[in-house]
């Protein structure tokens, strides 16, 4: 992937990233997140992931955020009010995170094997990856049973949602 | 300057650090939900970019890991659907999505 590309992608993604968090309004938040998550699937694409950047856009940005702004706007939910900070909060929340941004700079800084470059792909002259249909055949090849098992894992969510959105909650 | 896996991997952490502070310090709960998402979406990244980077013999990415990562794309969109399920019944009982407004269950 052309490095310009790596750092525009990346930090959009960031900046968008950060504009979920300091939102007020939760409308904001979510179109945010929809736009980050398309940088995300951008950089997908630049790893050679062709089909994991597909389904991104597909079920991420596609599905999962339509059901997140379907449900915003179903509750009608404006801007958050402001509220009094709770400090221990703001305080322990900030320093945790800074914590952890420096651990993973020091962490990556003694990763020797991270300063390499990516290898190269080897490919018949004249093709390009096929990545879908290695992808499909890994995936009905050695991960048969995980997969039998999410299907099972959504049969139960679809039933779950069905069951706690009838009961009347007292 | 050409492009390394620690690149890549300090995208993906910092992604993470961002959704983190995000639950951490946002109290509507859609908005914590919506970070949470966030963090899993950096841990795919970061898997992303190992498939890439561990070529193997036959010249082609590891696919193990891509595999992962459409099962964690799965199970991600599953739990949004039940906790978006559970805060919508919150709301109805409650009428609120913020965090400091639920507290039957506080110690």
């Amino acid at each position: 992937m052309n490095p310009l590309l790596f750092w525009f992608f990346a930090a959009m993604m960031l900046a968008f990233g950060v504009s979920v968090v300091l939102n007020r309004n939760p409308v904001a938040s979510a179109l945010s997140l929809v736009v980050s998550f398309l940088c995300l699937a951008a950089l997908y694409v630049g790893l050679d992931a062709y089909f994991i950047g597909a389904i991104q856009v597909i079920v991420y940005a596609g599905a999962v955020m339509v059901l997140f702004l379907f449900i915003i706007m179903l509750l009608d939910l404006g801007a958050e009010q402001r509220r009094k900070f709770n400090k221990v909060a703001l305080v322990g929340g900030s320093a945790v995170a800074l914590g952890f941004a420096a651990q993973l700079v020091g962490v990556l800084g003694k990763f020797p094997m991270g300063n390499k470059p990516f290898p190269e792909l080897k490919l018949p002259p004249g093709e390009s990856l096929n990545d879908l249909q290695h992808v499909g055949e890994t995936l009905f090849s050695v991960h048969t049973l995980p997969f039998q098992v999410i299907g099972v894992l959504i049969l139960v969510a679809t039933i779950g949602v069905i069951v706690i959105s009838k009961r009347e909650l007292k | 300057m050409t492009l390394t896996l620690n690149h890549y991997l300090l995208v993906s952490g910092l992604l993470f650090t961002i959704g983190f502070a995000g639950v951490m310090l946002r109290r509507n709960i859609i908005t914590i939900f919506m970070c949470l998402e966030l963090m899993l979406n950096a841990a795919n990244l970061s898997l992303v970019a190992f498939s890439r980077f561990n070529v193997g013999p036959d010249g082609l990415p590891n696919f193990n890991a891509q595999v992962l990562v459409f099962f964690i794309i799965t199970v991600a969109a599953a739990e949004v659907a039940v906790g978006l399920a559970i805060i919508v019944a919150l709301y109805r009982a409650r009428q609120t999505t913020h965090v400091e407004d639920i507290s039957s269950l506080k110690f």
